[in-house]
């Protein structure tokens, strides 16, 4: 039988797995074992219909169309656990993942409540609605004030990117009081923008929106322009994430650390300040985007350790192996869906954890956590012992301000 | 068959609203606008019918700050023309002279459907659909909640108070005013917004006739003021709390 040649358009499968190979490291995927780690690890594999390692079956069988249709990859929270196992290091957090989801957001399979945290942050520059204008309201009354870059006219040392949760969410609002408080205290010479300042993006980008992400990018780079200073702070592992790694391939470039790196390099001026003791038991949670993310492991628990009367325990799943709060990769504004899938919420779990130890207290570094970890407190038995606070609200209390 | 969609800005009411030093109009200076959302609804409804073959999708809007990025959403979304009315100069466009102004433009554009917005919170004078069917002289159902075209027809869910709904047919062109779309206004990538940035292009048309004479006229513009028996309690949470159960207690409540 005679086989004429056909010249065929490239699928969707293939252009996927091609745009795959591309990314950085992307072309490891090929060198997948199928050993099914990821999706063992994976806080949601298991009602995933098409978890990492399956997802690259279909990619390799031609049909990945059928990954497109379910719609169970939003359960990926972006928490890098796959990524942290898998033998064959294959990009799969910023690859596999992000990449399907910026497809399905470009079909328009995306759940409703994530549609909402998008639109919001098209339209005000933060995904909870706000106005952009309130950026700075949590920081009024602080004395000395805290000095909005616009409204000076000089250089300055730190540029602390505030970040959305930290910047309106009345609870989280709390610690970066705190925060500022005690950059006062040592004396730090700091500096907000404001209402110049918008949403980082990183958990839009890893929840599909890489456009977005791009604008936000550039929004954010041109205030960062208009002012001098010598470094960023944040005390927002997923601004910190964005700011450190993926502002870069941007050619937006700033030296940047999360708080509790800043401050610990300071400890030799804030240990004297922690006079008053904190008799209890603290475990911490190591946020996915400082810890399995970006590797910052000790920082937090330096500062931890250097509160008097602290004894710090640590969690079954702690450092490297550290349970998503499920708060990452759009997860914060999936709450509702994760539900209706899993009648289950990641940060239950991590609280029972918490409370099997026997902590008095988990500390947090992480503006998403406190309000996630309060709710579960109230789900989970047993559990309204445990008090939730960030690492600064905890310095502060030793302090005694 | 061209499905036309009138969509206005109004007030984002993200922002606190103020009023001007005169008192009759809110302050232009700290006003965020946005697209009526029932517009939105309108709109969605528009790109649905659409995608079922019924049409074209026309957008059109009065000129106002962010209206070319609502538009230039539209066409992300699938509206194959938008346009733009230029060559207003009021702040406030009551509903009566926005419908004079789309009116002709409308006409011109031989409607099939014309969907718009049920209503917007700012709406003074009446909402925009039926004006619009005034001036068009073509029938009008708001309320809307579902749409859907048949032999030259369009067969339509309004709903009313109480949880009752009708069915109707209506005969083409008409006017609908969208309560909601048969499913949320769906979101678009930004991307694909900046890509019809580059791509799509946005008509201008002048407003026929600029220079109406407003039928309404704002006296005075005011925030809620605080009637005489009610007082305002302020202080702590806790000194709060001990007010009312006084309060409380006085009225023989508690
Ligand atoms: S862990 Fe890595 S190698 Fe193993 S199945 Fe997953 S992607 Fe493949
Ligand atoms: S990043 Fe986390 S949630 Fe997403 S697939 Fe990997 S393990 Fe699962």
């Amino acid at each position: 039988m005679a086989v004429n040649p056909v010249t065929q358009r490239p699928t969707f499968n293939e252009i996927f797995y091609t745009s795959l190979q591309k990314l950085p490291d992307g072309e490891r995927v090929r060198a997948c074992l199928q050993c099914g780690t990821c999706s063992g690890v994976c806080p949601f594999g298991y009602l995933m219909d098409y978890p990492p390692s399956k997802m690259i079956a279909a990619l390799r069988a031609g049909m990945f169309d059928r990954v497109m249709k379910t719609d169970k990859v939003w359960m990926c929270v972006s928490c890098y656990a796959c990524t942290n196992s898998c033998p064959a290091q294959i990009p799969l957090t910023a690859g596999l993942m992000t990449r399907t989801k910026e497809e399905l957001l470009l079909a328009g399979n995306v759940p409703v409540e994530l549609q909402d945290a998008l639109e919001n942050t098209q339209r005000y520059g933060n995904p909870m609605g706000e106005s952009p204008r309130k950026r700075a309201a949590w920081a009024r009354g602080i004395e000395p004030s805290v000095k909005i870059m616009s409204q000076i006219n000089r250089p300055i040392d730190v540029l602390w990117f505030v970040g959305d949760y930290a910047s309106f969410h009345p609870r989280v609002q709390l610690s970066s009081r705190a925060l500022a408080r005690i950059f006062n205290l040592l004396g730090v010479d700091f500096g907000i923008l404001g209402h110049e300042e918008n949403s980082d993006g990183d958990s839009q980008r890893l929840a599909g929106e890489r456009g977005l992400f791009e604008l936000l990018v550039d929004k954010n780079s041109k205030a960062f322009q208009k002012y001098q200073f010598n470094q960023i702070v944040t005390a927002d592992p997923h601004a910190f994430n964005a700011l450190k790694n993926e502002y870069p391939k941007l050619g937006v470039n700033y030296p940047v650390q999360h708080y509790t790196q800043y401050l610990s390099a300071k400890l030799d001026l804030l240990r004297p300040l922690l006079r008053h003791e904190i008799k209890a038991r603290i475990t911490y949670h190591d946020p996915c985007y400082l810890g399995r993310a970006n590797g910052i492991y000790q920082p937090p628990r330096q500062l931890l350790q250097a509160i008097p009367g602290v004894e710090l325990v640590e969690m079954p799943h702690s450092a490297v192996n550290s349970l998503c709060c499920g708060g990452g990769g759009g997860g914060m504004w999936l709450e509702g869906y994760q539900w209706e899938q899993a009648h289950a919420r990641l940060s239950e779990w991590r609280v029972r954890e918490a409370v099997a130890i026997g902590a008095d207290i988990l500390a947090v570094a992480c503006t998403y956590e406190i309000p996630r970890f309060e709710d579960a407190v109230k789900m989970v038995q047993k559990a309204s012992r445990l008090v939730i606070r960030d690492i600064s609200e905890l310095l502060l209390e030793s302090i005694g301000e | 068959m061209n499905l036309i969609v009138a969509i206005k800005l109004v007030p984002d009411l993200v922002e606190e609203l103020k009023i001007n030093e005169e008192g009759n109009f809110l302050d232009l200076e700290s006003l965020r606008l946005r697209v009526n959302e029932f517009d939105e609804h309108a709109l969605e409804q528009a790109i649905l019918l659409k995608e079922r073959g019924a049409g074209r999708v026309i957008v059109i809007a009065l000129d106002g700050e962010g209206v070319e990025d609502a538009l230039f959403t539209a066409a992300a979304k699938g509206a194959d023309q938008i346009i733009k009315l230029t060559g207003n100069t009021m702040p406030l466009v009551s509903n009566h002279t926005l419908a004079r102004w789309l009116a002709p433009v409308i006409k011109s554009l031989q409607p099939g459907l014309v969907l718009t917005g049920v209503q917007a919170h700012n709406d003074l004078d009446g909402p925009l659909g039926p004006l619009l069917a005034e001036y068009l002289n073509l029938p009008y159902v708001g309320y809307v909640a579902k749409a859907t075209m048949k032999d030259g027809e369009v067969e339509i869910r309004k709903e009313y108070p109480g949880g009752l709904a009708a069915e109707m047919e209506i005969d083409l062109p008409a006017v609908l005013g969208i309560q909601a779309a048969e499913q949320p206004p769906r979101y678009i990538a930004f991307s694909r917004i900046r890509q019809a940035m580059k791509t799509v292009q946005l008509e201008e048309r002048q407003i026929p006739d600029p220079f109406i004479e407003e039928p309404i006229a704002i006296a005075r513009l005011f925030q809620p003021e605080i009637g005489e028996r009610a007082e305002i309690i302020s202080g702590d949470v806790d000194e709060i709390a001990a007010r009312l159960v006084d309060i409380f207690t006085d009225l023989d409540l508690l």
